[in-house]
């Protein structure tokens, strides 16, 4: 789970992470009072949206007065704001982060991730900041630090220490690198973090480091220990289609094709949106409705597939183990005897009873077109969709 | 490393399981480890008992129920493990079947928190090789010896004894593939699932080393997915360690990056990540690549006709 950044400048900050002041804000007004507020002569107004390099999409906006705030403010609010981690939808902006503006001396990057290498949590620090860490690593690979931590006894002041002074960071300024550090280790730890990433950690004019930027994620499976976490969910953020399968309990993932897919399985779903693509046709969707394949939560995944619009064709691919075919037969024509099907509907049963299952679904009288193997599926798939939609 | 290598020397003996492994059943008295373990019993697997803390003493299944998996050692002299314990405990769980002796423990949770199996691998190394637990999983769907032992909660007439070794994260694609398998009149020897999550008890390389050594398999298939260094790793180890032909299979071609398939690893994150990555490896390293999901049999088929 993704949040914003400024929910993780404020979790940051309980770890002794210094930031920058700022308030978040609705409307063009409140940004002004926000800044009113707070004091100074330049601020920050920035678009809180589940993605990075907002700068360079422009949702980070200078402002030197009032009227700047409230122009910056009304610019962003209620746009969808495209950048190279969102996809083509976009993200919508719906709350700002106004924050006082700062002359930067130095940016540093640190980041802290989930390392899958070494099973371990892997901090990351360079003294390039400001820019992405995969740039940092493309243009400067040899300026990019790695510590691994030893998850028994978590990070220790030396590590820290090794970093400061690897960065070149001035001596004043060690032990605050070393607290911020060994700060964001402890937050990883104990809200069960996959990264935290600090970019730019900047040395600002006449003070010590700050934290202009920060992100996090979390790890849903942590989710459950974690409520004060779980409370920071912007549901805004998220895909409509995922939200609502996610509130189903299946897990789906919305794409841009036409072909609706049902499928039992992560692995057995990739698979036959792999093969659909072979065949010459386009997912709308990952769909995994589970191992079980329960008749409800066959009759679920048909809502969710028929509520995207965008698809012209659905694919049913179900290996039924301890559960037989003809139980997921029954569901499949009780989920289709609810709504009225005005596109192809392809459906492969494979494992347990299948011959039942089959006989079942021709019984029903309703057009489903039945295919033996994961191949036939995919073609009869993207045949029936050609045929509908004329391609 | 050097330590590595050898514990799987030395578990080699059995590819995990056969007909005379003893097994419990960690989370034995609740309705899915219940239902599995009727299943895994009627398939002659021999379930000797369970642990449930706090329902020491009665019976389930017929079989004895323990309160820990240490007397559930002592009494039954069980040396596996299948664990239908839920995500908070799991991790738990699957320490306390190590610290009990158990050799070979499945496990079979989905959701279990990525830092509780940091910790569970950490744990881990204490053990010196020759007493160190396997672990497989967790979120999967356990290991299967066709014939001999089921650990797992597939369904077990669509496997076929033979001499197909299967390693695969997905529970269905493994199925999908094994059933192809059948149909061809080709068995598997034994099909091991490694499980879906990010860190997990063991690598795609762990089981290739003992496929390596084992004589009843002629060929094994690798089934893996996008996300994480595992499918590469083992690619590099068939290149430089490996005799046994693998034929290998990538998925999630159509995934975008930093989506989330379904299994909590199953996302594109970092560098060669990629469904069409990790397959470049396969090729460099000389493993037939299945060109797509419905050719496992027929891949499979053209390798063991050139043997």
């Amino acid at each position: 789970m993704d949040i914003h950044e400024y929910q993780a400048k404020e979790i940051l900050s309980d770890f002794g992470i210094s930031i920058p002041r700022g308030g978040v804000a609705y409307s063009p007004e409140q940004a002004v009072y926000r800044a009113n507020e707070m004091g100074g002569e330049q601020w920050l107004v920035k678009a809180q949206i589940h993605s990075g390099a907002r700068g360079k999409a422009g949702g980070i906006i200078f402002c030197n007065s009032n009227e700047e705030i409230w122009t910056a403010a009304d610019s962003l609010l209620g746009k969808r704001m495209v950048t190279h981690q969102t996809g083509s939808q976009g993200k919508l902006i719906h709350r700002l982060y106004v924050e006082e503006a700062f002359e930067i001396a130095n940016e540093y990057y640190i980041g802290f991730v989930l390392d899958r290498q070494q099973e371990q949590i892997v901090v990351v620090a360079s003294a390039q900041g400001g820019m992405e860490i995969e740039e940092i690593s493309a243009s400067d690979p040899d300026s990019v630090i790695r510590t691994t931590v030893e998850p028994a006894v978590g990070m220790q002041p030396f590590q820290a220490r090794e970093i400061a002074f690897r960065l070149k960071i001035s001596k004043p300024l060690v032990s605050q690198m070393v607290n911020i550090l060994l700060g964001c280790y402890q937050a990883i730890i104990n809200l069960d973090a996959t990264m935290v990433e600090i970019n730019p950690l900047a040395v600002i004019q006449g003070g010590g480091l700050v934290a202009l930027d920060a992100k996090m994620s979390f790890d849903d499976n942590a989710l459950f220990r974690r409520p004060n976490i779980s409370e920071l969910r912007d549901k805004s953020q998220e895909d409509l289609r995922e939200m609502r399968a996610a509130d189903r309990g299946l897990s789906y993932v919305g794409l841009d094709g036409n072909i609706g897919c049902i499928i039992n399985g992560a692995g057995l779903a990739m698979a036959t949106m792999d093969i659909i693509k072979q065949a010459g046709g386009e997912p709308a969707n990952f769909l995994d409705i589970g191992g079980g394949a329960s008749p409800e939560r066959v009759a679920k995944a048909f809502n969710l597939i028929l509520s995207d619009e965008n698809v012209e064709a659905i694919v049913v691919n179900i290996f039924a183990g301890i559960n037989r075919c003809d139980w997921v037969a029954e569901g499949i024509v009780q989920a289709v005897s609810n709504i009225d099907l005005k596109i192809p509907l392809v459906v492969r049963l494979a494992g347990t009873n299948v011959e039942l299952g089959k006989r079942i679904l021709k019984d029903s009288g309703y057009p489903i077109i039945m295919a033996d193997t994961l191949e036939e599926a995919a073609e009869m798939a993207v045949t029936s969709w050609q045929k509908q939609t004329k391609h | 490393m050097a330590e590595t290598d050898k514990t799987l020397k030395i578990l080699i003996v059995a590819i995990l399981i056969d007909e005379n492994t003893t097994a419990i059943v960690q989370g034995f008295t609740g309705q899915t480890g219940t239902f599995h373990s009727m299943e895994m019993i009627e398939y002659g697997t021999k379930i000797v008992g369970g642990v449930t803390p706090g329902k020491g003493g009665t019976k389930c299944l017929n079989r004895p129920v323990f309160d820990t998996v240490k007397e559930a050692v002592e009494e039954t002299g069980a040396t596996a493990s299948i664990s239908f314990v839920p995500p908070p405990f799991a991790a738990d769980g699957i320490m306390e079947a190590a610290d009990a002796g158990i050799k070979y423990c499945v496990c079979i949770t989905d959701g279990i928190p990525a830092q509780d199996m940091i910790r569970v691998k950490r744990y881990m190394r204490r053990y010196k090789a020759e007493n160190k637990m396997v672990l497989t999983g967790p979120n999967c769907a356990g290991t299967i010896s066709p014939g001999k032992s089921m650990l797992g909660i597939m369904p077990p007439h669509i496997y076929m004894k033979g001499e197909v070794g299967i390693i695969g994260r997905s529970g269905t694609l493994g199925y999908e593939a094994a059933s192809q398998l059948k149909s061809m009149g080709i068995g598997v020897s034994t099909s091991v699932g490694i499980g879906g999550d990010p860190i997990n008890g063991s690598s795609f390389r762990d089981h290739l080393a003992r496929f390596e050594e084992d004589p009843e398999t002629k060929i094994v298939v690798l089934i893996g997915e996008i996300g994480g260094p595992q499918e590469s790793n083992a690619a590099l180890f068939y290149k430089e360690n490996m005799s046994t032909p693998v034929v290998g299979y990538i998925a999630g071609l159509t995934a975008p990056k930093g989506r989330r398939m379904g299994h909590a690893g199953a996302v594109i994150s970092a560098f060669g990540e990629s469904a069409a990555e990790k397959v470049e490896v396969f090729q460099e390293c000389g493993i037939k690549v299945v060109p797509n999901p419905a050719r496992f049999g027929q891949t499979v088929a053209s390798v063991l006709s050139s043997l």
